[in-house]
């Protein structure tokens, strides 16, 4: 388990492929004052939800690396030799890209929030909603991923597949960071998160299996 | 003790039925090769006595397998003796086995295809599993390749471990049986 996790970092690092959200997410936060202009409340008021759906996207970005070039090169076929259930290796994989998806994308979210203008306890309900609420994106990134893999152009499909679903993320993380809607909005936050979390590495080892037929 | 045991097995795929009624078992020092046509299931056949691929009919029984088929399943940045050994514990004896020695240190991405295939099979040699599966083992090897993997072959079963292939080119399998599919 602990070989299949740092395989999967190891993955991530190499050729960048983990830097790639990151700077699609900076890029967003880089593009969004051109396109409203510089009117500092505006963007103190919009740009929380912006850096949502930029997150949201960004997550979309590792869908087409996470499952199909193993299920191809037979990693999945040899591991389930060894007797590793495809859900402990969905597991495995989801920890995996979480650690090289959430914590970097907090920290690119400092400076992204400068970009914004966002105030401090904006930022910091922002990285807060981002902890919480990143295991759920990446729980859905690799979802998708495993039910796409294998299919040819898959990346517009798993767009079509994830996006509706990352909605209630979206809805919560985003009402976070209003003033007065703390602790409801967190914790439906969280709850979401958790049932995407719970739910992915059996719907992932679900699709791996039937894959092989 | 019996390494593989497959009793009445039937394999359907894409809704063609290959094969059905298929009984095998190999005990140790015991060897099968699967012959036939292109198409005709060898690799099915494969893949279901590695559990891969669920028998439309029939049980599957093994004892702990090494696989090696067509996919490589090595990290392609890595180098050939780190990428063998996220698999197995020491991947030396399958790298001298396999004649591979000077490219242990080679990236896997740069390797032939039949450099390729003797790191599978180097994989399936350092596994220390007493079964092993290979689907079409003499694909790409060349005269010393093929010694190599025959050589390997025999040591491995006359110290206990059996082995099912299926190859359409010659394998000296000696005594071994023949299961001739399609």
């Amino acid at each position: 388990m602990t070989a299949l996790i740092l395989r999967e970092l190891r993955l991530a690092a190499s050729g960048g492929a983990a830097l790639l959200p990151l700077i699609f997410f900076l890029l967003v936060a880089t593009l969004f004052p051109f396109a409203v202009g510089p009117d500092g409340p505006l963007l103190a008021r919009t740009g929380g939800g912006a850096l949502w759906m930029a997150a949201l996207l960004a997550a979309l970005l590792p869908v087409d690396r996470l499952v199909e070039p193993d299920r191809a090169s037979g990693v999945l076929d040899q591991l389930a030799l060894r007797g590793h259930a495809e859900e402990s290796v969905a597991l495995a994989k989801l920890a995996g890209h979480w650690l090289s998806f959430g914590p970097p994308l907090m920290l690119a979210a400092i400076p992204a929030s400068a970009l914004m203008k966002l105030p401090g306890d904006v930022l910091l309900r922002l990285e807060l909603g981002l902890l919480v609420g990143t295991p759920g994106l990446a729980a859905l990134t690799l979802g998708v991923a495993a039910l796409t893999a294998g299919l040819r152009r898959s990346g517009a499909l798993a767009g079509l597949l994830m996006l509706p679903l990352a909605v209630p993320l979206l809805i919560f993380g985003a009402g976070f960071l209003e003033r007065g809607n703390e602790t409801g909005a967190l914790q439906l936050l969280g709850a979401v998160s958790l049932l995407l979390v719970a739910g992915a590495p059996f719907a992932a080892g679900a699709a791996i299996r039937a894959g092989r037929d | 003790m019996i390494l593989l045991d497959l009793e009445g097995v039937a394999c359907r795929r894409g809704g063609r039925l290959l094969f059905e009624a298929l009984s095998l078992a190999l005990e140790p020092g015991g060897a099968a090769l699967a012959v036939g046509p292109n198409g005709a299931g060898k690799s099915s056949l494969i893949r279901l006595a590695a559990g891969l691929l669920r028998p439309a009919g029939g049980e599957v029984e093994r004892a702990e397998a090494a696989l090696a088929d067509e996919h490589l399943a090595l990290d392609e940045r890595r180098r050939l003796g780190a990428a063998l050994g996220f698999w197995v514990e020491d991947p030396e004896p399958g790298i001298v086995a396999m004649g591979l020695v000077d490219l242990a240190r080679v990236p896997v991405r740069i390797l032939s295809t039949g450099q390729r295939k003797r790191a599978a099979l180097a994989r399936v040699i350092a596994s220390g599993a007493p079964l092993w599966l290979l689907d079409e083992p003499a694909n790409g090897l060349d005269g010393d390749g093929l010694e190599r993997l025959e050589a390997a072959m025999a040591a491995h079963r006359a110290a206990g471990g059996a082995i099912l292939a299926a190859s359409h080119q010659a394998l000296a399998l000696p005594g071994a049986q023949m299961v001739r599919l399609g």
